[in-house]
């Protein structure tokens, strides 16, 4: 009986302008984390949707799993994401063609179909009302939680172990390198250092336009930007801002200035020698 | 508010996350995609808790984190090898079993 007295059919009027103000960032985020082009705004608009997530937690008495939220997918997991597409993904941009005609017609309607029946079956449920977790929470969300593991769960708990140490080993095994040939002896390597490379130091970017942004490529004398003088990556993401025909543009307009001077130069001379 | 609201929130973003997995082919972000899968399940799962009052369904969501981050190094080792041998993140390219 009093479980059922306990149970309430709605939440504070404050819960639910979090929630909708929330879950429309989190919304968002989600659409961000598909739609973007680039794998770091991805990851970055994922991020988002899971501080949200975490603060969902919070607001639904899961006190221990907001934190482990924000400690473990924001900080741990979406962090080794970014570095994952620091190593991989900003030289392999992702073409945007269609592969398979009309797959994204087909998926785009079998995912309409799959949320209207998720969204069909929530709506089924009778889910007027509901218990608050005030009970469960009474002696502390963690030590609840921690009576629940180490009692109920103390099996899928001990599993949880030894699947968290065979991914470690399994992580250690894919990322190592096994050697297949000779190691080069350091002959070879410094021969390899200096044959068919370009021996000075590469030539600096802008110094020879009137720029000195690294982004800017160098100009060589005839007024053709020098690949050479910009970095491989900014290169690879196509941010190299080519400045030449300003510079040429520049060069015109002194030239136009000078002549108009020398010509004003010319005519006053010509003035006093009346 | 009636906290189903949180579960239809949950239907949608693992709806998104669906069409993310489905429509994209970098290897990276189809696996953000499905992280997101997964969240959206943790809050199913957290709002299902707090309907019945009891905390077995915040038990499942911490399994459910604990198999996402030993599922995260796996994948992101796996691809980080593929990117390796073939200099690519995309579905696509890595269509063979031999390297």
């Amino acid at each position: 009986m009093s479980s059922l007295a306990a149970a309430a059919s709605s939440t504070s009027t404050g819960e639910a302008v979090q929630f909708w103000v929330l879950a429309v960032v989190a919304v968002a985020g989600a659409l961000g984390a598909v739609l973007m082009k680039k794998a770091v705004h991805s990851a970055l608009s994922l991020a988002g949707t899971m501080i949200v997530l975490a603060v969902f937690y919070l607001a639904n008495g899961a006190y221990f799993l907001g934190i482990v939220q924000i400690v473990v997918y924001t900080g741990a997991i979406m962090m080794l994401f970014l570095f994952v597409v620091m190593l991989v993904g900003v030289t392999a941009a992702d073409s945007l063609k269609e592969t398979i005609r009309g797959q994204r017609l087909l998926a785009g309607l079998c995912v309409l179909g799959f949320g209207i029946l998720l969204g069909a079956g929530i709506a089924n449920a009778s889910l007027r009302d509901f218990n608050g977790l005030g009970q469960a929470n009474a002696g502390g969300n963690v030590q609840g939680l921690a009576a629940l593991i180490f009692t109920k769960y103390v099996f899928a708990f001990e599993i949880t172990g030894a699947l968290l140490i065979t991914a470690v080993v399994g992580a250690m095994v894919l990322t190592h390198r096994e050697r297949t040939g000779r190691p080069a002896t350091q002959r070879e390597r410094s021969e390899a250092r200096v044959r068919g490379k370009h021996l000075p130091p590469l030539p600096a970017p802008g110094v020879y336009a009137r720029h000195n942004a690294v982004d800017i490529p160098g100009l060589l004398p005839d007024g053709t930007p020098s690949e050479l003088t910009v970095n491989p990556t900014l290169r690879a993401r196509g941010q190299v801002r080519d400045v030449s025909g300003e510079a040429l543009e520049d060069l015109a307009a002194l030239e136009q200035r000078s002549k108009e001077w020398l010509e004003r130069n010319n005519d006053r001379s010509e003035e006093r020698a009346q | 508010m009636n906290p189903a609201n949180y579960l239809y929130l949950a239907a949608l973003l693992f709806t998104i996350g669906a069409a993310g997995v489905l429509i994209r082919r970098n290897a990276i972000v189809i696996f953000m995609c499905v992280e997101l899968m997964l969240n959206a399940c943790n809050l199913a799962f957290v709002t299902f808790s707090r309907l019945h009052g009891n905390l077995d369904g915040q038990i499942i969501a911490f399994f459910t984190m604990v198999v996402a981050a030993a599922e995260v190094v796996i994948g992101l080792a796996i691809i980080v090898t593929i990117f390796r041998s073939r200099h690519s993140a995309s579905v696509d390219d890595a269509s063979l079993l031999k390297l």
